[in-house]
C-alpha cells in the first residue's frame, strides 16, 4: 500500500462512511470506455497521414484508380518532380530564410524591448505596454490593405526582406506580451548586483537578466517558429513574386489550380516534404516542447 | 565574449543616492540608461509603429474613404461603406458563416479535447488513487501531430481525403457497401461544404488543446480528487464537479483563441474552398475581404470590412469574458 492510499484509507475512516469505490465497475468501464476513444481518435489522426505518405509513391494515374491500392513500384519521381518541377526547393529555402531571419530578428528585438519596459518604467511607459497590447488585439486582416501600401511605398513589396520585416513586426507583440512577466519577475537585485560589480546595463541585460529568462524566451521562440513558419496572409498578399514564394504559397498554389493541371503525386509528396521534418524534430524533443508550450500558455 | 565578469571586490562601486534594494522607479536615469533604452525599446517601437500601429490606423480612415483603386486622389464618404456593407448580401452571408464558425468550432474543440485530456489523466486504473491511463504518452504524442502541420497543408490533405472520385473517404464507404458515396462531392455540396470545413479546423487544434487541458489538470492538487472519491464520487462526477471549474480559465483562454481563428479561418477556406464553396456556403469575411482589396481594388470597402471584422473580433473576446465572469459568481 502506498502513502498516498494510506492517506486515502485514513481520509475514509476520518470520514465515517462506508467504503463504495473499489472494486468499481463504473470506473473499470470508464477506463476501457477511455482506452476505446483515444485509440479512435489516434486513428483518426493518422490515417490521412499514412494515406498521404501512401499516396505520393503513386503515379498520377494509380491515384486515380483506387485510393486504396499499395503502389506498383516505389520510385523517388514524385519527390524528385516536387522538389525540381513544382519548386518546392527553392520555396523550402525561401521559407527557411524567411523565418530564420524574421525569428533572430524578433527575439532579439523583443526580448530587449520587453526587458527595457519592464525594468526601467517611465512616464508614458504604461502607453506604450497597451499598443503593444493592441497589435496583439485587432487581426491582421484590418492592416493588411494598408500594409500593402506602406511596403510598396518603402520599395519592400513583393521582396524577401519585405516580407522578414513584416513577420518581424506583426510577431514583435506576441514576443513582447509574453517575456514582459518573464523579466517582470526577475529578481531587481541581481541586476544592480551586476551592475556594482561594473556590469553596463547591456552586459547587465545579455550575460545576467537573459540566461535567467530562458525558460520564457525558449517557449515564445517556438511559439514564434510555428507561427511564422505557418503564416499564410501576410505572403499570400505581399510577396506576390513566384521567385519569392515561401512553402505556404506553394502548397496553395497546389489548391488553386486543383483539378485541371495538377500532379497529385508531385503533391503528396510535396506534403510529405513539408510535414516530415517538422514532425521529426517534434518526436524527438515532444517532452520539451510539450512542456515550454503549455508553460508557455498558462503563464 | 572575452571579458570575464568582475568579481565583488574588483570593483568598488560608488553608493548610489538611493537604497539599492529599492525598486528604482522614477529614479532620474542615467545617459547610459537613456541612450539604452532609446535602442533596446525605442527603436523596435518605432519600427513596430510603423509596419502595424500606423497601418490599424490607416485602415480606418480609408474605411471613410471611397479609395477605389491605385490613383492617389479618394474623398471622404462618412459611413457610406458601412451601409453598403449592411446591404451586401454576400458578405452578410460570409458574416453569417464566420458567426457559426466562432459558434461551433470553439465549442466542439473544447468539449472533445477536454474530454481526451480527462480520459488522459484520470481514466487509469480505478483502485487506489486517481492515475493516468497506461499508454497516455502515446496517445497524447500522436494527437498533437496535426498541431505541427501547417494549416494550408491541413487543408490540402483533407481536400484530398474528402476528394468525390479519388480521396479516401468515399473509398472506405463504397468499400464497406455505401455506393451512394461513390463520388460524392462532400465540399461541392450545400448541406456537407460547411460541416466538413469545420470537422478539419477542429480536427487539426484538438490535439494542442488536448495537451494544453492536461497540463492544466495536472495542476489541480490531486487532495480533491481524493476528497471527492472518499465522498464516492466516480469518474464522471469528479469531472464535472471537480475538473471543471479548475481548469475554467484554460477553457477560457483557449475559447477566445479558437474563436478569433474561427472568425478568420481564411487559410482553410483558401485549401478547401478558394472561392467561397457552393453558392458561398464556406464564404468568410476574410475571404470577402481579400477579394474586394487584392482583385476589385476597392480599398476603402476592404478597410470597412476589416473594422468591421476586428468589431466582431474584439466583442466576441467580450462576450467570453462576461460569461465567464457572470457563470463563476454561482460557484464562490
Amino acid at each position: 500500500m502506498t502513502v498516498r492510499e494510506e492517506a486515502v484509507e485514513k481520509k475514509r475512516a476520518d470520514h465515517g462512511r462506508p467504503d463504495t469505490s473499489p472494486p468499481n465497475k463504473g470506473d473499470r468501464k470508464f477506463t476501457v470506455i477511455s482506452h476505446v476513444v483515444l485509440t479512435l481518435w489516434s486513428i483518426l489522426v493518422i490515417l490521412p497521414l499514412a494515406w498521404v505518405f501512401l499516396s505520393s509513391w503513386k503515379t498520377t494515374g494509380e491515384i486515380f484508380n483506387s485510393p486504396l491500392a499499395l503502389p506498383q513500384h516505389w520510385s523517388f519521381d514524385n519527390y524528385i518532380g516536387a522538389w525540381t518541377d513544382s519548386h518546392i526547393g527553392r520555396y523550402l529555402l525561401n521559407s527557411v530564410f524567411v523565418v530564420t531571419a524574421a525569428l533572430v530578428l524578433v527575439m532579439l528585438l523583443g526580448s530587449a524591448a520587453a526587458y527595457s519596459l519592464a525594468r526601467y518604467p517611465f512616464p508614458g511607459s504604461d502607453l506604450v505596454y497597451y499598443l503593444i497590447l493592441a497589435g496583439l488585439t485587432f487581426p491582421v486582416f484590418l492592416a493588411i490593405v494598408p500594409l500593402f501600401f506602406v511596403l510598396k511605398n518603402t520599395g519592400l513589396l513583393n521582396t524577401l526582406p519585405g516580407l522578414v520585416a513584416t513577420y518581424v513586426a506583426f510577431a514583435f507583440p506576441f514576443t513582447v506580451f509574453f517575456l514582459y512577466p518573464f523579466f517582470r519577475a526577475l529578481p531587481q537585485e541581481i541586476a544592480e548586483a551586476a551592475e556594482l560589480d561594473g556590469a553596463g546595463e547591456w552586459r547587465t541585460f545579455a550575460q545576467v537578466m537573459v540566461p535567467m529568462a530562458r525558460p520564457g524566451i525558449v517557449a515564445v521562440a517556438i511559439f514564434n517558429f510555428l507561427g511564422l513558419w505557418n503564416q499564410f496572409l501576410l505572403p499570400v498578399a505581399l510577396n506576390t513574386n513566384e521567385d519569392n514564394y515561401v512553402l505556404s504559397q506553394g502548397m496553395a498554389r497546389f489548391a488553386s489550380q486543383a483539378g485541371y493541371a495538377v500532379n497529385f503525386g508531385q503533391l503528396f509528396a510535396a506534403v510529405v516534404i513539408t510535414v516530415v521534418p517538422v514532425l521529426i524534430v517534434y518526436i524527438i524533443f515532444q517532452r520539451q516542447l510539450q512542456g515550454s508550450l503549455s508553460q508557455g500558455t498558462l503563464k | 565574449m572575452t571579458a570575464v565578469v568582475p568579481s565583488m571586490t574588483d570593483v568598488v562601486a560608488p553608493p548610489s543616492g538611493s537604497s539599492r534594494f529599492k525598486r528604482p522607479r522614477r529614479r532620474r536615469m542615467s545617459r547610459a540608461r537613456i541612450v539604452f533604452i532609446l535602442i533596446t525599446l525605442g527603436l523596435p517601437f518605432a519600427f513596430y509603429s510603423l509596419f502595424v500601429l500606423w497601418p490599424f490606423v490607416q485602415a480606418f480612415i480609408y474605411s471613410l474613404t471611397n479609395w477605389g483603386g491605385f490613383s492617389d486622389t479618394f474623398e471622404f464618404v462618412g459611413l457610406a461603406n458601412y451601409k453598403a456593407l449592411l446591404h451586401d448580401d454576400i458578405f452578410l452571408k460570409a458574416v453569417r458563416n464566420n458567426l457559426l464558425l466562432a459558434l461551433v468550432v470553439p465549442f466542439v474543440t473544447i468539449v472533445l479535447s477536454l474530454a481526451l485530456a480527462t480520459m488522459v489523466t484520470v481514466g487509469g486504473s480505478s483502485t487506489g488513487a486517481v492515475r493516468g491511463l497506461d499508454r497516455s504518452s502515446l496517445y497524447r504524442i500522436v494527437s498533437f501531430f496535426p498541431y505541427t502541420i501547417p494549416a494550408i497543408v491541413i487543408g490540402l490533405i483533407w481536400s484530398q481525403m474528402f476528394d468525390p472520385s479519388s480521396g479516401l473517404v468515399n473509398g472506405l464507404l463504397t468499400g464497406i457497401g455505401l455506393d451512394r458515396f461513390e463520388s460524392f462531392a462532400w465540399l461541392g455540396e450545400v448541406s456537407t461544404a460547411m460541416p466538413v470545413t469545420m470537422f478539419v479546423i477542429i480536427w487539426g487544434f484538438v490535439g494542442f488543446y488536448m495537451v494544453l487541458f492536461i497540463a492544466a489538470i495536472k495542476g489541480i492538487p490531486s487532495e480533491l480528487y481524493d476528497a471527492a472519491r472518499v465522498d464516492g464520487a466516480g469518474r464522471v462526477r469528479m469531472t464535472m464537479m471537480v475538473t471543471l471549474p479548475m481548469v475554467r480559465d484554460t477553457i477560457q483562454t483557449a475559447y477566445i483563441y479558437l474563436g478569433i481563428l474561427a472568425l478568420d479561418a481564411f487559410v482553410y477556406m483558401a485549401a478547401l474552398n478558394a472561392s467561397g464553396g457552393p453558392q458561398n456556403s464556406t464564404l468568410t469575411m476574410t475571404q470577402d475581404l481579400f477579394n474586394t482589396a487584392f482583385k476589385k481594388g476597392q480599398f476603402g470597402l476592404a478597410s470597412a470590412m476589416g473594422v468591421f471584422l476586428a468589431a466582431t473580433t474584439l466583442t466576441f473576446a467580450a462576450v467570453v469574458f462576461t460569461i465567464n465572469r457572470l457563470t463563476r459568481g454561482r460557484d464562490r
